[in-house]
């Protein structure tokens, strides 16, 4: 893994894959306490319109969490904030490959821009990173 | 019809969440967490945590509960059915162990209509039992057809 002092401006992340299984939503159910139909029942997800049931947006969120703070090791304590926007639907059962460019780096600090997309499916746009030492 | 606005500023009184090992450890799990300062009392306490220390996403956990009677407000009035989470953020700063209390408070902090969308952007805002805030979250969420 990188040495968060030794990223620099342009530096591409280690991609992250991740392919969430027919249950995953699920078991991030009964972790988050978000139990909304989309998420866990085909049938339902369908009636409303949806192609079938789909991933919790904030399930995507944490991997991208993921991919950012493996330049940490997963250090919990580097992530200092992250903000990202929800620009489609994912699915379980396809891989999500979250990539990313360093924005900014210096002094301890570094900003990374990420995107997590299944397939052409960009599921999450202009999420931003903020990296930081201690 | 336009969006109502007057709701604004309201805040929700808190949402007090008690902090588990083994909600951390199914969270960790759910997400694939996979450093053992989200498993091992110990391994946590080596890298200088207190206790077994959540990976900074369990912020959902507890904070998320804050949210629904701000979701739910009549004086905010949102079509649940029509509702999409846009965007999120959220700022961290005291990692959140086995044994924390955590205290949320919940603030309107926007409601705009563009695009024939309605935009309703809430605050959280999470401390810890000494008074150490543990996250602050921006949570956006779009109504359809407003």
């Amino acid at each position: 893994m990188a040495d968060l002092k030794e990223l620099k401006e342009g530096d591409a992340i280690p991609e992250l894959r991740v392919t969430p299984d027919k249950y995953l939503p699920h078991r991030y159910a009964g972790a988050s306490g978000d139990f909304n139909p989309i998420h866990i029942d085909p049938e339902f997800a369908k009636a409303v319109g949806l192609p079938g049931n789909i991933l919790h947006g904030l399930w995507m969120m944490a991997q991208v969490a993921r991919g950012n703070a493996q330049l940490a090791d997963g250090d919990p304590r580097a992530l200092k904030r992250l903000s990202v926007q929800f620009r489609g639907m994912g699915f379980p059962e396809q891989e999500l490959v979250v990539t990313g460019t360093v924005r900014e780096a210096g002094d301890g600090r570094v900003l990374i821009d990420t995107v997590a997309a299944q397939g052409e499916n960009q599921v999450i746009r202009n999420a931003q990173a903020e990296l930081g030492a201690g | 019809m336009p969006v109502k606005t007057d709701a604004i500023g309201k805040q929700w009184p808190a949402t007090t969440y008690e902090v588990g090992a083994e909600k951390i450890r199914e969270f960790a799990d759910a997400i694939g967490a996979a450093n053992p300062v989200h498993r091992e009392h110990e391994a946590a306490k080596s890298a200088g945590f207190r206790d077994l220390v959540a990976p900074p996403m369990f912020c959902v956990v507890y904070s998320a509960r804050a949210m629904g009677p701000a979701i739910l407000d009549p004086d905010i009035g949102i079509n649940l059915a029509a509702m999409l989470h846009g965007s999120q953020e959220f700022e961290w700063d005291e990692p959140v162990c086995d044994g924390d209390v955590i205290e949320t408070a919940t603030t309107c902090r926007e409601i705009y209509e563009k695009d024939g969308k309605g935009f309703y952007v809430f605050e959280t805002v999470s401390t810890n039992q000494d008074g150490g805030q543990t996250v602050k979250g921006t949570w956006t969420n779009i109504v359809r057809g407003v």
